[in-house]
């Protein structure tokens, strides 16, 4: 863990924010596609100290912002159920589905746990044998071998009364469908490390070559976050646009097989429904035909959800990398962390929420600037 | 990958909820001590009490009666497990109160303390807790004069639950409120920051980090009562416990209408902390205190007061860690690690560990 003072030397910052400088010749537009690395960017002051040129665009990495309305929804109408412990990472509670959250539905009498391991919630099913334990199984290649794992253990050591609500999903994907948008702005992307130390890297050569986009692997602290920006300058500036690993301290080619098995065996790609950006075709995983009986959508029956839309939110567009949260009219007056018109306002790794609790003092100039 | 794997995406239909509107019942975020919090306060509690003491809505409220200037203040806890590495809910009942009237300034006496307890909860267990309070009580030098017991059926309690309220003398001279911070003032704290947070939560989710961290519950009277003694004019003085340090500087900043600047690589956030905030996704600065006080004290006095906090036992690790300017009032802003700049905004409610 001394790795948090290591990659956050300004000694060494500063080189790296020198480095940049000095590569840079003309503007250029970075997608980081991670909800952690956006919060790490404005929590340092990161974009603040880049040059004019290098404009950071915000991805639709946050596994809390892009849940459809529809699972969160779903998750609220199974968490109501008397029979029903309900149990979630904790950045979740706060998401709003049609005019509720989880803490909502937990102050009408609901049974909602947070917990930090989805093991904590087979633990729970095993205690509660007379109850309905459900965990709220989001995120992206990170959290879903654990998830996968649980539903794996719940099989073999034989407790029925666990079941999982599943709305994971796949990064390349999202990366394929951004850089399909005819609006798209990104030039080059800032990979998710922690997605890459378990999917490993081989996903992307095929996109970076369609698309002709450097990609580049890239870790969470300040350091990490630089070394990817100047790493993807550089080949912006030569013109190239391969695949490189700038977290090798985390992430190998293969990435981790046994986390790859593992969610080979319990999940089954799917098209997936993105809040903010729509369907993305293979952009998901649901529980595979071999493991079906855990899936809370089923064993629960939700459907018919019908959601009542904000017409002035523009978080799709936040997502997208469109526009800046700031660029938004809502935000910070009728969009806040307290009365959230969307996601990415609600998750403590939401672009917008990162902008409002670290926003800076004043906004650069630079950020109003459009690169096309 | 296969060709073109992926079709474009419908960008059209991007779904957004609808506002949510303000809770119409207590949620959790309403105990947090952020934004939820005060609100309850200021919109529900103070306009059904309506009076001018209530107003100032310190941590303590300032009287005056009988020519003497007393301070008063109540605080509950309810906090699980009952007991955790460094104290007990015993201990914190006492000290809570103690140090809300500590950072009046006031030299704390009397305490009253009610016990909420819970059917079925056993006799040894309450008699621990009593005996830490007892000890906590002798510790900070003030006498637990009056008190009460209530039973609640099982299933309606957590245990133990303990109110306590305090009462002071505020010596002749010392006049500490958040409204007195000033332009030029200096941001001290005792000492390291997050601890007693991050030792419950260990303990509460049966998460470790390495170590144990203990919590640093503590009476800060004997401190404060030293820091007065070389500086009687301390401007402000506050122990960041719900919420942390973040919201305590907020609260300090909204009452003043000051600017408050923090240079993020002076706060004094020990390596457990860190990496147990790394992990979980949390900011140091959110995270509860209860051995802690932060000071705003003019500069010419800086010096001499954190002299004598270093010389305290429980100021060892004293530092100043900022200053109060006169620009963005109302607003916490950090220079960061590396140059930039962020701000530390009021939490909305309870820190919410992050997915990833």
């Amino acid at each position: 863990m001394k790795y948090l003072d290591e990659f956050s030397d300004p000694v060494l910052a500063k080189r790296l924010f020198d480095d940049i400088r000095a590569v840079t010749t003309r503007p250029w537009s970075l997608m980081e596609v991670c909800g952690g690395q956006t919060h790490s960017i404005i929590r340092h002051g990161i974009d603040q100290l880049l040059p004019e040129e290098i404009q950071l665009i915000h991805g639709p990495g946050c596994p809390v912002c892009v849940t459809p309305l529809e699972i969160i929804d779903k998750a609220l109408e199974i968490a109501s159920r008397p029979d029903v412990i309900f149990c979630s990472f904790g950045d979740m509670l706060r998401v709003p589905g049609s005019g509720r959250d989880l803490f909502k539905v937990k102050s009408e009498g609901a049974d909602v746990r947070v917990v930090y391991s989805p093991l904590d919630a087979l633990k729970i099913a095993q205690e509660n044998p007379d109850r309905q334990v459900v965990f709220f199984g989001i995120g992206f290649e990170t959290t879903a071998p654990p998830n996968a794992m649980t539903v794996y253990q719940a099989k073999k050591l034989g407790i029925p009364n666990f079941s999982l609500l599943v709305s994971h999903v796949r990064v390349p994907p999202a990366i394929d469908a951004i850089m399909n948008s005819p609006d798209c702005r990104v030039q080059a992307f800032l990979a998710a490390g922690h997605v890459c130390t378990v999917m490993g890297t081989t996903e992307y050569p095929e996109l970076a070559e369609r698309h002709r986009v450097p990609i580049i692997v890239t870790g969470f602290e300040p350091l990490d976050i630089l070394e990817g920006i100047r790493r993807a300058v550089i080949q912006l500036e030569a013109g190239e646009h391969t695949v490189e690993n700038a977290y090798p301290r985390a992430v190998q080619p293969e990435g981790s097989p046994a986390a790859r098995a593992m969610l080979s065996d319990v999940f089954e790609v799917t098209d997936r429904a993105w809040r903010g950006i729509g369907m993305i075709p293979v952009s998901g995983w649901r529980l595979s035909p071999k493991y079906r009986e855990f899936d809370a959508e089923h064993r629960f029956s939700v459907t018919g959800i019908e959601t009542e839309e904000s017409t002035v939110c523009r978080s799709g567009e936040v997502l997208q990398g469109l526009i800046k949260p700031h660029e938004c009219a809502a935000f910070g007056k009728e969009c806040t962390p307290r009365n959230p018109l969307g996601a990415t306002m609600v998750s403590s790794e939401g672009a917008c929420a990162a902008y409002y609790l670290y926003r800076r003092l004043e906004t650069p100039d630079k950020e109003a600037s459009s690169v096309g | 990958m296969a060709d073109s794997a992926y079709a474009p995406a419908d960008f059209s239909s991007w779904t957004c909820p609808a506002p949510l509107r303000d809770h119409d019942r207590i949620v959790m975020g309403h105990g947090g001590g952020g934004t939820l919090s005060a609100e309850l306060v200021e919109h529900l509690f103070a306009p059904a009490f309506g009076n001018k003491v209530l107003a100032e809505l310190g941590d303590s409220a300032h009287l005056l009666m009988g020519g003497a200037r007393l301070a008063f203040s109540t605080d509950s806890f309810v906090v699980r497990p009952l007991f955790f590495p460094g104290g007990s809910i015993g201990d914190l009942a006492v000290n809570g109160t103690v140090n809300d009237l500590a950072m009046a300034g006031a030299v704390p006496a009397y305490l009253s303390c009610a016990f909420i307890l819970e059917e079925g909860v056993e006799l040894s267990v309450v008699g621990r807790v009593a005996e830490a309070m007892g000890e906590a009580a002798r510790t900070a030098g003030v006498l637990v004069a009056t008190g009460d017991t209530k039973v609640v059926d099982a299933g309606h309690g957590d245990g133990v639950f303990i109110n306590t309220a305090g009462i002071g003398l505020i010596p002749d001279g010392v006049d500490i409120r958040p409204q007195r911070a000033a332009p030029g003032d200096v941001v001290l704290v005792s000492g390291p920051i997050g601890v007693h947070g991050v030792a419950i939560m260990s303990v509460r989710e049966g998460l470790e980090f390495g170590v144990e961290i203990q919590s640093d519950t503590a009476s800060l009277a004997g401190l404060v009562a030293d820091m007065l003694a070389v500086c009687p004019d301390i401007h402000v003085l506050r122990d960041p416990t719900r919420g942390g340090l973040a919201t305590s500087l907020n609260e300090i900043a909204a009452a003043a209408r000051v600017g408050v600047r923090l240079d993020e690589r002076s706060l004094p956030v020990p390596e457990t902390v860190a990496n147990a905030c790394a992990f979980l996704g949390l900011d140091p600065l959110y995270v509860a205190n209860e051995g802690k006080l932060v000071a705003f004290v003019a500069a010419e006095h800086a010096d001499a007061v954190l002299a004598a906090m270093r010389a305290h036992p429980l100021g060892k690790e004293s530092v100043a860690i900022g200053q109060c300017v006169p620009d963005h009032p109302g607003m916490v802003v950090a220079a960061t690690g590396l140059g930039g700049t962020r701000v530390v905004d009021m939490p909305l409610g309870e820190q919410l560990p992050r997915i990833c």
